[in-house]
């Protein structure tokens, strides 16, 4: 059925589909040992790339060798990819720090851009502004 | 399809499925409403990566759609939810 697909393409394939499911594997194992949730976020980025750059270039090739002609949709995904979830990402370690702040745990950062600096605690002000005599 | 591109396929298959497990253990567990958001995001690429494999896998283009959807919903749908436990509320 696939006779037009080369040995060569094959292994490329298969090459790059086993790096894919290694990394995500990976990226899932860490994704549950790691303890904090601002560690814990750095993993899913390793399949988000590492991932679905594997694939669509498994993809390209497969069916570039496969039709006889350049077939380049499949980047399509990745560019979807790469415009959106650095969004998600991004809102969720802000949504993270705002609970975290507004929970009141210690070492946590004080906003920068809003809120009175006033009703701050005194070592926080004093941390902004280390030189105040 | 030869047996190397078949065991490849399986292979990431089984990966996937795996990883999902994980994804999944991380949504029931999670101690947090954003560790589930993002165990949930993680899980919507999963399956978007299961359905380019079976693209592979048939040789055939339909999946490529659905793939396509899958990505813009995990996104509308993760930036919702982080919406929503961020204000309490989706649009202002």
């Amino acid at each position: 059925m696939n006779a037009g697909v080369p040995f060569w393409a094959e292994v490329v394939v298969a090459a790059l589909l086993v790096l894919s499911g290694g990394f995500v594997v990976i990226s899932a194992v860490g994704f549950v040992r790691l303890r904090d949730f601002f560690v814990r976020m750095h993993p899913p980025a390793l399949a988000y790339t590492f991932g679905s750059w594997c694939v669509t270039l498994a993809s390209i090739v497969y069916f570039s060798t496969l039709e006889s002609r350049l077939v380049l949709h499949p980047w399509l995904i990745v560019i979807m990819l790469s415009i959106t979830l650095p969004v998600t990402t991004l809102l969720l370690a802000r949504v993270a720090l705002f609970r975290r702040r507004v929970a009141g745990i210690a070492e946590t950062p004080p906003s920068l851009t809003r809120g009175p600096r006033k009703e701050l605690p005194e070592e926080a002000t004093s941390r902004l502004s280390p030189r105040k005599p | 399809m030869s047996s190397l591109l078949s065991f490849a396929v399986v292979f990431a298959l089984g990966c996937y499925a795996a990883a999902s497990l994980l994804a999944l253990v991380r949504l029931i567990r999670g101690p947090r409403a954003q560790d589930r958001v993002l165990a949930l995001d993680l899980l919507y690429f999963h399956g978007l990566l299961v359905m380019l494999v079976l693209n592979i896998k048939n040789a055939s283009d339909t999946y490529f759609e659905g793939a396509l959807l899958i990505a813009v919903f995990s996104f509308v749908s993760s930036f919702a939810m982080a919406k929503f436990i961020l204000r309490g509320e989706v649009i202002e």
